[in-house]
């Protein structure tokens, strides 16, 4: 019962990391229809950048606050240079856009970087807590974790720009007539996805070693959370990554080898398309004629 | 007095088919303007011209602007409020967040324009936190023209307001939009299949026929034209 539990929680943390790479997926779809691949390797970058910048000598806190921001600021600018000019083209045109993306990416965080590990310093001490039945590390994650998606809650609901972001991802024309600039709520739609990204990509790079690869065994969960939740929901996204993260924990615990985890993520991908293609809480898309 | 809107020879495109073939049309500051016409004649066009959410070439000239090469969100900041075909309404959004997005535009709170919308279309404040996708059809039409009346606009396009209501929800809308044009010194530029009714609210109208101006004059010279009369009156 103990063992259980405690594997419970580590798999919360674990997907609390899965949720917010899903949620910045989810973004980037509700507004553009765009799955965007290059989400795990702009993640993955931004947490070379919080690296050196921690190396630089930042406090910890700092530097992560900087990366956010220049996650931010790049988000935006590939949206602007590299998806605004596809933004029309078939769908697949895209797709290959932020297939390329991901290359370039890791291409360019290898060369600048190399692909031996680095160690990326946890913010939160390892100390275990209530009879070791959680870690202190795992708690930083999960309340960072829970501190991002209540601004972005906040931001979406109770701002301005917040609500013509959503309006902009709804209907795009409408949103222009009522003089929404709709170019500009998708590249910052893709600004905010690259934030939200570099934070689980800082969260989990102290439990798998900082590398240029680091982020495609999350990604992949990510999308598995994404699905689950239903591609076009953000709640969906947070509760998709939650069960991706506990399942493979507990599956790589009491069932198979661990090497099999990623097995798992990708069966269950198959159970949700064959059994329920909206996920939990996604909508079908409805064309009227 | 000069009017507020002016087309002059626009032709409007979708892709390389020409649907507009150089039209003049001029609303008059404060007054209703009707487009009246068959179905694929153009009218929607001309209103989506003038957003310029379709290709299109000739003058627009709205006040002192011209509104060619300007983007639809620079349009609109200009004060010209579009209630487009289909409504565009944003249907997971509630009735409150519409109308704020109406406001969008407006610097400062939304709040006494939103009042007084509410008091225009009372059914929207009870309805103000439910989605706007689970209204009736007459309900989400008053949520688009009140939608489009928060940004204080000085020229509203309205396309098909009847389209799909019951005649009585028809009457009560007309009514009360032409209540606001005159509260609220608006000019309207109409855009509607059902013509009798059109023309009992117009000052003016124009007739659309394959993408040509065929007829205009005032609503009443238009309503009492004996051809006008057969086709698109009905006796």
């Amino acid at each position: 019962m103990h063992q259980l539990l405690q594997q419970i929680f580590s798999g919360l943390a674990a997907g609390a990391i899965y949720a917010s790479l899903a949620l910045a997926l989810v973004m980037i779809y509700r507004a553009t229809n765009l799955v965007n691949f290059a989400q795990g390797e702009m993640a993955m970058f931004s947490t070379y950048i919080a690296w050196t910048l921690v190396n630089a000598g930042l406090p910890f806190w700092g530097a992560f606050l900087i990366t956010l921001a220049v996650s931010f600021l790049g988000g935006m600018a590939i949206e602007r240079i590299v998806i605004r000019p596809v933004e029309n083209a078939p769908i697949l045109a895209a797709v290959v856009v932020t297939i390329g993306l991901l290359l370039i990416f890791n291409s360019l965080a290898g060369w600048i970087y190399s692909y031996t590990l680095q160690e990326f310093p946890s913010p939160f001490p390892d100390r275990p807590l209530f009879g070791a039945l959680m870690t202190t590390r795992d708690i930083g994650v999960i309340a960072v974790t829970l501190v991002v998606l209540a601004v972005l809650f906040c931001f979406f609901r109770f701002t301005t720009t917040g609500l013509a972001m959503r309006a902009a991802a709804q209907n795009p024309e409408s949103a222009r007539l009522c003089g929404i600039h709709v170019g500009r709520m998708l590249a910052i739609g893709w600004g905010l996805a690259a934030a939200i990204g570099a934070v689980a990509g800082i969260m989990v790079a102290p439990a798998l070693f900082l590398d240029p690869n680091m982020m495609s065994g999350v990604l992949l969960y990510a999308f598995t959370g994404a699905l689950i939740g239903g591609i076009t929901s953000p709640v969906g996204a947070v509760i998709g990554g939650l069960i991706v993260g506990v399942t493979e924990n507990l599956v790589g615990t009491y069932l198979i080898a661990s090497q099999l985890k990623f097995t798992v993520a990708l069966i269950l991908i198959i159970l949700v398309l064959l059994f329920r293609p909206n996920g939990l809480f996604g909508t079908a898309i409805v064309r009227r004629v | 007095m000069t009017p507020i809107l002016q087309l002059r020879a626009v032709k409007a495109f979708y892709g390389q088919s020409e649907v507009l073939h150089g039209i003049d049309i001029a609303v008059e500051r404060g007054g209703m303007t009707v487009l009246l016409g068959a179905n694929g004649a153009g009218k929607t066009t001309a209103l989506r011209a003038i957003c310029g959410t379709v290709r299109r070439e000739g003058e627009i000239i709205f006040s002192e602007h011209r509104l060619n090469g300007r983007s639809t969100e620079q349009i609109a900041r200009l004060g010209i409020a579009h209630v487009p075909e289909g409504r565009g309404t944003f249907v997971g959004l509630t009735v409150e967040e519409n109308l704020r997005l109406g406001a969008y535009t407006c610097t400062g709170t939304p709040h006494e324009n939103m009042q007084r919308m509410y008091a225009y279309f009372p059914i929207l404040a009870e309805r103000r936190r439910q989605q706007a996708g689970a209204l009736s059809g007459g309900e989400q039409q008053m949520l688009a023209i009140a939608r489009a009346l928060m940004m204080s606009p000085q020229l509203l396009l309205l396309d098909e307001p009847s389209f799909g209501l019951a005649p009585l929800v028809v009457e009560s809308i007309f009514a009360l939009v032409e209540r606001i044009r005159r509260e609220h010194r608006v000019s309207v530029l109409l855009v509607e299949q059902n013509a009798s009714l059109a023309l009992e609210f117009a000052d003016r109208a124009y007739l659309i026929e394959t993408g040509y101006v065929v007829s205009s004059g005032s609503a009443k010279a238009l309503a009492d034209d004996p051809q006008i009369r057969r086709s698109y009156l009905g006796y």
